[in-house]
């Protein structure tokens, strides 16, 4: 991450500006290397579209038996996972991969990234960068329109600005949680399990109404691990329902001071495990 | 190049790596021991000097390159390249250096290898004369023009090495450091490696660090050894110097026309095996093999002959035999280098 600048506003930008651009220029490389193997990118997109779909086809099974659940319509449902899957693949999309350090320090690779003039998250954000992950993204796209359509929502501006904003929140919450993930592999290289755990086991969750589970499991998701700010909670205020755990509504607009925390703290973890590294091997 | 060769390049006052390993004993318990893989670290290299790194497996030489290009933060010790603190200044040192892992290469393994090269253009941020200017110079002497359009996972390992080595000095790096540039190359690869990294040393004025297991990239190219054992410096100076400290010797191979008994007579030589018309012969290793040739062609019939290097462990483990402690090559090939051996 920017993780030697001068301390000024300036270095800072200049080092996050050298970083995107490593990013794109990494991205590339990775885009082309994979078009090596068109026929296996094609399927290996169709794939990630099926698998994510086949999720929401699970969902429009269990509406052909009940007509709410936890007393939220098909469309409400929808929302909730249209919103979740498109914030979670624009954050596998752009810094999924980081969960590939463990193996890259496991084999040794890792230096050789450390070698490069640029700053070593946004290599390793941009490893094996994969388009396939588009996959996913449009079919959480798709489910989202279809969903705002039919959610009945007085959409006033500031309504209609509310749903990108927390598309945008959500996907740096989990981006930042990837990245504290893979951050946490500095130490542990068998780790990408437990951040597995939380972006993907995360958006499961987030996927259905706060109303269909445990008061435990939601302060868990509320108050450990924040995942409530990518959907429930401007969700919930977006639909005029209730809140849980009786939380007051402004908590609905907390999506991007929480995203910014998450982003400090995934930093702060990053910096910390770069410091720590010990390599392997000769 | 500027020119001022007084100052050094690399510069290292007493750096330590201290590694801590955790161990399993018992089933629960575990137990922390400290490894000290570089131990109080000194030297100095000028500006445009090749110097060989050496020493056994786990000796700390990796350790070392890997604090010298800022991929492992000291645990102590003043550290300099450059001018530059590698661990804090990474990606700004990353401009100035040039690194060849030989196990390990930075090619993109699904796309021709000049789109490699184009990465590191833009990365770099090469101005297009010079990376042309570099391009070209390295496909030259190096025989990439055939190679350039080949996706690098087509490629031999020989010819992965030359193309890593292109890729490493395309910015026109102060330093170059290389981690077994010839390790599983074939003899044609490998003179040409060699004599590539001795004329871009000779011509660019680039420093070099090399480490390596085969005795003969050193002879070739370097004229100051560091030989590094437990972490410490436990040698520095030249090859002969190395020889001379070691007791080492060198083994003269010689094909006779027939099978005759062991040779005698042969001064300051020794015969050690005898295996058909083959035989074998140790010398010192400081001495030349020209007047024991000489010696024997005169009074036997050879047909072919050899001479064999003792291997660097052999020399390294004959450092320690012969006396026990580190010495200073007597006639120091570099005088300029002021730290004292460590024993």
């Amino acid at each position: 991450m920017a993780r030697r600048h001068d301390g000024t506003a300036d270095g800072r930008l200049r080092t996050l500006g050298e970083g995107g651009r490593a990013y794109g220029l990494i991205a590339w490389m990775w885009v082309r290397s994979t078009l090596a193997y068109r026929t296996s990118f094609a399927l290996m997109t169709l794939g990630n579209f099926a698998s994510s779909a086949l999720d929401f086809v699970a969902l429009l099974l269990m509406f052909s038996r009940v007509h709410a659940l936890g007393g939220f319509a098909l469309p409400e449902v929808a929302f909730l996972y249209g919103t979740c899957s498109l914030s979670l693949g624009l954050a596998d999309l752009a810094v999924g991969n980081a969960e590939r350090l463990g193996a890259r320090i496991r084999d040794g690779t890792l230096d050789t990234l450390l070698l490069r003039p640029a700053p070593v998250y946004a290599q390793i954000a941009a490893d094996r960068f994969a388009l396939r992950r588009l996959g996913r993204t449009s079919q959480g796209l798709l489910v989202l329109l279809w969903s705002t359509g039919r959610i009945e929502v007085d959409w006033t501006p500031g309504r209609i600005l509310m749903v990108p904003l927390m598309v945008v929140c959500g996907a740096v919450i989990f981006g930042a949680v990837f990245t504290a993930g893979a951050a946490f592999q500095f130490w542990a290289q068998d780790a990408a399990e437990l951040q597995n755990s939380l972006t993907y086991g995360g958006n499961a969750l987030l996927q259905y109404p706060p109303t269909v589970f445990a008061r435990d499991l939601i302060r868990g998701v509320t108050f450990i691990v924040p995942l409530a700010f990518v959907n429930w909670l401007p969700a919930l205020w977006l639909l005029g329902r209730p809140y849980p755990l009786g939380l007051p509504p402004w908590t609905a607009f907390l999506g991007p001071a929480v995203a910014a925390l998450m982003v400090a703290g995934a930093a702060l973890a990053w910096r910390h495990g770069v410091r720590a590294y010990r390599s392997t091997g000769s | 190049m500027d020119g001022v060769a007084a100052e050094p390049l690399i510069e290292l006052d007493s750096v330590e790596k201290v590694f801590t390993v955790r161990r399993r004993a018992g089933r629960l318990r575990r137990t922390r021991h400290e490894v000290r893989a570089v131990d109080g670290l000194t030297f100095q290299v000028p500006r445009g000097e090749m110097v060989g790194y050496i020493g056994p497996n786990g000796a700390g030489k990796s350790t070392t390159i890997k604090m010298l290009t800022g991929i492992l933060v000291p645990s102590g010790g003043r550290l300099r390249v450059a001018g530059i603190d590698p661990s804090l200044q990474r990606a700004r040192l990353a401009r100035r250096i040039g690194v060849v892992f030989g196990q390990r290469t930075t090619l993109w393994w699904d796309l021709p290898l000049k789109d490699s090269y184009e990465l590191v253009r833009r990365m770099y941020r090469v101005p297009a004369a010079v990376f042309r200017a570099n391009l070209d110079r390295c496909i030259e002497l190096l025989d990439l023009a055939p190679l350039l359009d080949v996706p690098v996972r087509q490629l031999s390992l020989g010819q992965r090495m030359r193309g890593d080595i292109t890729a490493a000095l395309l910015h026109d790096p102060d330093v170059l450091y290389l981690d077994e540039p010839t390790i599983g190359l074939d003899v044609v690869s490998k003179a040409k490696v060699r004599s590539f990294l001795r004329e871009t040393n000779a011509e660019r004025g680039t420093t070099v660090l090399l480490t390596t297991h085969d005795l003969t990239d050193i002879e070739q190219l370097c004229h100051r050894v560091m030989v590094i054992d437990h972490g410490r410096l436990v040698f520095d100076g030249d090859l002969a110097g190395l020889r001379a400290a070691a007791d080492g010797e060198r083994t003269l191979v010689v094909d006779l026309a027939e099978e005759l008994p062991p040779i005698e007579g042969v001064p300051g030589a020794r015969t050690v095996k005898v295996e058909g018309p083959r035989q074998w012969l140790a010398f010192p290793a400081e001495r030349s093999a020209a007047p024991l040739v000489t010696a024997i062609a005169a009074r036997y019939p050879l047909v072919d002959l050899a001479v064999r290097e003792p291997d660097i462990e052999a020399l390294i483990a004959e450092l320690y035999a012969g006396g026990g402690a580190a010495r200073r090559d007597p006639g120091g090939a570099d005088p300029a280098a002021p730290d004292p051996l460590r024993p």
